[in-house]
């Protein structure tokens, strides 16, 4: 559940990082890659080294659409709805992977953000990027 | 046995010889019980933790996080036989303190995320997943003597 509070806590952060978009999310995933090597198998069709274009603009889209669900989070089942399609019947990701993107992406966040992204800030995103995740993988059965 | 290479050698004593036990210890742990609320029930006698700014300023949370993060010493200055070195203090948590071992897990990522936001780029990915498996493998080493 997340509070009023929360909520903006989470939007806040994703409008700090949304300009930086591609560099969080090919990090995200370049962290993701190093920790869970299991996850470069989704990948084999692209050049996931460090900063390639291919990781930058794959990373830039993931975190432009976790920016946008933040915005109204009520909504998350609306907004996700064809990414819900796309992941259930065409990408078909094992959403164990969900997981370990959404963990990278909080040290990516911790790192980038250092004391700003205090336990409070940890909390709510860890909710939503949970929130985000289930709702991503409604589709899947 | 573990195999840790050269450069996982060198990463984990580089940080575990400069980082301030008391700072780390105390944000990990109250990182835990913020991020994780339900850790809370294993410290029932620690004082205020009624909210997140309560927890970050009780005096005994930050005790035990520093004594938490020390007891990954036996770890890093055994990297060779973590399984045997953590033989006593496996039983302690099974048989004396009954903490569900998922705790540890949820715990590691904490103190993972502490030392990053600490590290900054510094944290890169190499070095996350040195600091991830070395952890996982001191929780696999506490979760042994539970049966």
């Amino acid at each position: 559940m997340l509070s009023k509070k929360e909520k903006k806590m989470i939007l806040r952060i994703w409008e700090r990082i949304t300009p930086v978009a591609q560099d969080i999310g090919a990090e995200a995933l370049l962290r993701m890659f190093t920790t869970a090597p299991g996850s470069k198998t989704y990948f084999s069709h692209l050049d996931i080294s460090p900063r390639s274009p291919h990781l930058l603009s794959h990373g830039k889209k993931i975190v432009l659409a976790l920016s946008e669900g933040a915005t109204d989070i009520s909504q998350l089942s609306v907004t996700l709805a064809p990414l819900q399609t796309m992941h259930a019947y065409q990408l078909r990701i094992d959403p164990s992977n969900f997981k370990h993107l959404s963990y990278c992406m909080l040290v990516t966040l911790a790192c980038h953000l250092g004391d700003d992204f205090m336990a409070e800030a940890h909390a709510a995103m860890d909710k939503y990027l949970s929130a985000f995740a289930a709702v991503l993988a409604l589709k899947y059965r | 046995m573990v195999e840790w290479t050269d450069f996982e050698r060198q990463t984990i004593a580089d940080i575990f010889g400069k980082i301030d036990y008391e700072t780390v210890g105390a944000a990990a742990l109250s990182r835990c019980l913020i991020v994780y609320p339900w850790t809370q029930r294993y410290f029932g006698n620690f004082g205020n933790l009624y909210n997140a700014s309560a927890i970050k300023i009780n005096p005994m949370i930050a005790k035990h996080g520093t004594t938490i993060v020390h007891g990954l010493d036996r770890a890093w200055k055994n990297l060779d036989n973590i399984k045997d070195a953590y033989t006593e203090l496996s039983i302690l948590h099974s048989e004396t303190i009954h903490v569900d071992p998922d705790n540890f897990r949820l715990f590691s990522d904490c103190l993972t995320i502490t030392l990053a936001a600490q590290m900054g780029a510094e944290f890169n990915a190499d070095v996350q997943a040195v600091v991830q498996k070395f952890l996982t493998v001191v929780v696999n080493a506490l979760g042994k003597q539970y049966h």
